[in-house]
């Protein structure tokens, strides 16, 4: 995970004003002189390569969704590639039912930590890069730094000093021992700052001084709308950080009703040795706990696409 | 003039403004951030002391002894080095399928380049431990779906376990790092290439001689934090120890320190976390200054 969190980002600043539209000149470029002289070999050779990929990438999510319907004897009896009895929604209230719905439970725990906790780490880390990027102060070069250090400080690598922290405080098993962490997000700042430079302009928020808008008014009606598509990719993006962590609820809570779903999951798995019937519930659960991310990614590919070519990597 | 005049003063004039912008990050920043490393620095220092066998445990300044257990550690020392083998051998395959996928995508050659996108992008969408559980049951000799292969190959032996783990990594992350480099192939405006084409150049040629060199930059960064991913490798080899009793309580240098502090030493746990978090940091600066010097070259 933590692989991730830190290649968003590129040694300097990538070249500011090339912005959502960078995807789409590839569509013009690879029509233009598509077709006539590549030969057949090359294209039968390319697209080979391509479905092999995807078999690769797409069969276990498959097979995720196809063993998620099936009833437990069909589990083991039938082909594993393809559908029986179709019983997922049997399944699904199954995993609803088990222990008071402790699933539900878990599902909206991820939720709230990683839902709640994107929005606020985007609207904190758009205001600092904002401010980086649009006035000028003492030490702005040195904080910009020292956030960027921060950058490369992988998450977990901080889970066992922020247990440590919050023991000291004896805020450990509690929400905000993995909700308050996941708020500070340095990449978000970095991505802002760039994106703010290059999006939006000194004449707007001039104009909007001389209108008599106070400063922070003018970041949240004028320059949040100019920098949306930074601002998405970073939530998403934070939004996955939080909801793949898995070091840090690990680390901190012991109450299972704290549980985001990946630990709940984790915790059920290590159990099917001894409780054989579980295997199902995790198979289902890990399907549901997918779900929502995929659809998020699909719905939004238009924002985050543009916002990683521009804020990511020239 | 005035201008100048009114930059001068910016700082001055909107210190609320900027106070609102910027102190809630900084707060957290520190708290979350800045604090607890140095908390950690300090739990590092530190040694308990008994009076006799069984007197009450105190915590006393202990200075470098932590750090000396820790390089006398040997356990910590071979997941350093398993990770370091994992790494030279994932990170580079995993770099290179991405390299070749998003070129690929950004040629010609290939109809329907949308859809293949978003479905090797889909497995970033699945979580580490979701990712590990399902390859779990892919892996396993009876449930798989393919008990033909697995039936005859043990993924899961002490040999193989951490390959398989690889394959898992490298399943989940090879969509991520090529949507970056072909971001970094969509940047390069098409006319550099217009002249070779003209020239008669293949679509192999160009992708050599042009396109490669130029997504360099974006190649070894994604190479160094990588990386960096690898040395903090948790998630996957914590569930594969449902699956493979080879996958020890110190295979990865994480899951060392997560049962040394369980035991609980927590200052030898902390020591460790401070030595692997400035030999994560120093590695990726290091990397990171040489390829800007390569950059600007």
């Amino acid at each position: 995970m933590t692989a991730t969190t830190a290649s968003r980002r590129s040694a300097e600043p990538a070249k500011p004003g090339r912005s959502a539209k960078t995807v789409k000149p590839s569509k013009a470029r690879a029509g233009g002189h598509s077709g006539i002289r590549e030969s057949a070999v090359s294209r039968t050779i390319a697209m080979a390569v391509m479905v092999v990929a995807t078999l690769y990438f797409l069969t276990p999510i498959w097979w995720l969704f196809v063993a998620s319907s099936k009833t437990r004897a069909d589990f083991t009896t039938t082909a594993p590639l393809w559908f029986a009895d179709f019983a997922l929604f049997e399944n699904i209230a199954a995993l609803f039912d088990y222990r008071n719905a402790v699933f539900l439970r878990w599902l909206a725990n991820s939720a709230l930590y990683a839902g709640i906790g994107a929005l606020i780490a985007t609207i904190i880390a758009a205001m600092a890069g904002y401010a980086i990027a649009k006035y000028t102060f003492r030490g702005r070069e040195t904080l910009f730094n020292v956030i960027l250090g921060g950058v490369l400080v992988p998450a977990t690598a901080l889970a066992l000093p922020l247990f440590l922290l919050f023991s000291q405080v004896g805020a450990t098993n509690t929400i905000w021992a993995v909700f308050l962490p996941s708020l500070v997000s340095p990449f978000g700042v970095y991505l802002s700052r760039i994106y703010a430079a290059a999006s939006v302009p000194d004449e707007i928020i001039e104009a909007a001084r001389i209108d008599g808008a106070g400063e922070v008014r003018t970041f949240f009606t004028v320059a949040t709308r100019l920098m949306a598509p930074a601002l998405v990719t970073i939530f998403l993006f934070q939004f996955v950080a939080i909801w793949n962590n898995f070091f840090l609820p690990l680390i901190m809570l012991r109450d299972e009703s704290l549980f985001p779903v990946t630990l709940g999951l984790y915790v059920w798995n290590t159990q099917v040795s001894q409780i054989p019937d579980i295997r199902a519930l995790v198979i289902v659960g890990s399907l549901l706990s997918i779900i929502p991310l995929i659809l998020t990614f699909l719905g939004l590919q238009r924002f985050w696409q543009s916002g990683l070519a521009n804020g990511g990597l020239k | 003039m005035t201008d100048i005049a009114v930059r001068k003063s910016r700082g001055i004039r909107h210190r609320g403004a900027l106070a609102v912008f910027l102190v809630p990050f900084g707060a957290l920043f520190a708290l979350f951030y800045v604090i607890p490393i140095g908390y950690a620095v300090y739990q590092s220092l530190l040694v308990v002391e008994r009076d006799g066998t069984f007197g009450p445990a105190v915590q006393v300044f202990g200075g470098l002894t932590q750090y000396i257990a820790v390089f006398e550690n040997e356990a910590f020392w071979s997941s350093i080095g398993r990770v370091l083998l994992f790494g030279v051998v994932q990170v580079p395959i995993m770099l290179g399928v991405a390299l070749i996928l998003a070129l690929l995508l950004d040629s010609p050659l290939v109809r329907g380049s949308k859809f293949f996108r978003l479905a090797f992008f889909a497995p970033y969408a699945v979580p580490s431990v979701i990712a590990a559980i399902m390859w779990g049951f892919l892996y396993s000799p009876n449930l798989s779906p393919f008990t033909g292969v697995t039936q005859n190959v043990d993924f899961l032996s002490a040999e193989s376990v951490l390959w398989s783990i690889a394959n898992v990594v490298t399943w989940v992350y090879v969509g991520y790092n090529m949507l970056i480099i072909y971001s970094a192939l969509l940047a390069i405006p098409s006319e550099i290439y217009e002249a070779a084409r003209l020239d008669g150049a293949s679509q192999f040629r160009i992708a050599w001689s042009i396109k490669i060199p130029l997504v360099v930059p974006a190649l070894v960064l994604t190479g160094i934090f990588s990386i960096i991913g690898t040395l903090q490798l948790l998630a996957e080899p914590q569930v594969f120890q449902s699956f493979s009793s080879a996958v020890t309580s110190t295979f990865t240098p994480n899951l060392t320190i997560y049962s040394t502090a369980s035991i609980p030493n927590i200052s030898l746990a902390a020591a460790m976390s401070v030595v692997l978090a400035l030999a994560t940091f120093v590695l990726s600066f290091t990397v990171l200054k040489l390829t800007q010097r390569r950059t600007a070259a």
